[in-house]
């Protein structure tokens, strides 16, 4: 009887520390929208987020793009030549990279090389006291270094993403057309016959705007949040990088059902 | 790092990102055509079967591209299907113009094409489109094909009929 007793009590403990997490993560968020005026009025801290996050992770996203770009047209072109319609190859590498590789594993790499880095920053700075030492000065840490990352977080990697797509467009041109030999009339024509600006593209790029978010809030919140211990950092940098790869394939899964549900309309 | 460098290095980062957006945009996902879609005017044609046209599908007249396929439904009475389709506003069709589902190769996407007629009075917006014909559905074809096969060689020893099995 007492087993079971300590077993319900860790599970309401269990229960409602996620929720106190869930909502410690939300009023965080909240408060990062509302002070993020003091990140646009002073952009010079948002353009080094932007450098950290988005500059320094261009050779990762720009390599990964080409390869897979590459990866999807060989293996694109096995499957479409046995029903003859190695045509259509220039609409199946646009349409997988727009719609969902670009912005889901540039989601992916990005909170691997950007985000983590994010969170062991300022989880740093809370295990060395940085961060109280601001509140001392009367600066709101919030302000000053959560809101300046997770701004340049979600100005980044949209653009990545769209950089991504771009760069893998281009990879599956080099080994379609160059090195298979398809007609490079044929790659871009049926590309653009049949990627719709609104429906493809727009479609990816919201979606990737709402993996920004999301990866950005997760980085900036489990730093925040992280014990201030250095096992405490490390713990925070490896759960950045899970919960933001299984938040972006869910949010990945949830969204494409929205978008792209029932076909075409 | 210089502050300088940086600024630079995040104007390169942030132009190239546009750009590439941009190249998305236009070249991939043809934005200009796009925005050309919208003006144009509207037909209407009522099918007995549209086998699988979709939304969005190509119409066509001498194989050129004049418009899309807007929208697909049943109507609730005679229970045709009624196709949409939205026609670019250089191209005037005929009153007597047919509309024919077409299947681009064997099992390529479905289109419409438009075949236009002779008559001077030209088609108007929120018009209908009289003449049609249905799409051809493979199945019946073969079956169509088989029947007649087995009713010219009743003897199952002919040697043309080899290959068809009941």
């Amino acid at each position: 009887m007492n087993g079971v007793t300590r077993w319900l009590t860790r599970l309401g403990a269990s229960v409602t520390g996620g929720i106190a997490r869930l909502g410690f993560a939300t009023r965080f968020f909240i408060a990062i929208v509302r002070l993020s005026g003091a990140t646009f009025a002073r952009p010079q801290l948002l353009l080094r987020e932007i450098y950290q996050a988005g500059v320094l992770s261009l050779i990762i996203i720009l390599m990964s793009g080409l390869f897979i770009g590459m990866v999807l047209a060989l293996q694109g072109y096995e499957t479409l030549v046995r029903f003859g319609a190695t045509e259509s190859m220039g609409m199946l590498v646009a349409l997988s990279l727009v719609r969902e590789l670009g912005p889901v594993v540039a989601a992916l790499l990005f909170a691997s090389r950007a985000g983590s880095a994010m969170t062991a920053e300022i989880g740093l700075m809370k295990t060395t006291e940085q961060l109280a030492a601001m509140e001392v000065m009367a600066v709101d840490p919030i302000a000053r270094v959560v809101a300046p990352r997770f701004w340049g977080g979600v100005i980044s990697l949209p653009l990545l993403a769209a950089l991504f797509s771009t760069l893998g467009i281009y990879g599956g041109y080099l080994v379609g057309v160059r090195l298979i030999g398809i007609d490079a009339g044929a790659y871009w024509g049926q590309m653009s016959a049949a990627v719709d600006w609104k429906y493809d593209i727009l479609n990816g790029v919201i979606k990737s705007v709402v993996f920004a978010v999301a990866v950005s809030l997760i980085a900036v919140f489990e730093g925040y949040d992280a014990t201030p211990t250095a096992e405490g950092v490390s713990a925070a940098t490896t759960r950045t990088v899970v919960t933001s790869a299984l938040a972006i394939l869910a949010l990945d899964f949830v969204l494409t059902v929205i978008m792209f549900r029932g076909g075409a309309g | 790092m210089n502050r300088k460098i940086i600024d630079l290095w995040v104007g390169i980062f942030v132009a190239i990102g546009l750009a590439a957006l941009m190249f998305l945009a236009l070249k991939v996902g043809n934005l200009l055509t796009f925005n050309e879609d919208r003006r144009g005017y509207e037909l209407e044609a009522h099918f007995e079967n549209i086998g699988a046209l979709k939304p969005r599908a190509q119409v066509k007249s001498a194989g050129v591209v004049v418009g899309r396929v807007e929208s697909v439904r049943l109507d609730k009475t005679t229970y045709e299907a009624v196709a949409r389709l939205h026609v670019f506003p250089e191209y005037q069709f005929s009153r007597d113009t047919i509309a024919t589902v077409y299947t681009s190769g064997l099992l390529g996407d479905q289109f419409i094409g438009l075949e236009p007629g002779g008559d001077p009075v030209m088609l108007k917006d929120e018009d209908r489109i009289k003449k049609t014909q249905s799409a051809i559905q493979i199945e019946k074809l073969i079956s169509q094909f088989m029947f007649n096969k087995a009713q010219e060689t009743p003897a199952p020893a002919a040697a043309p009929a080899t290959g068809v099995k009941p």
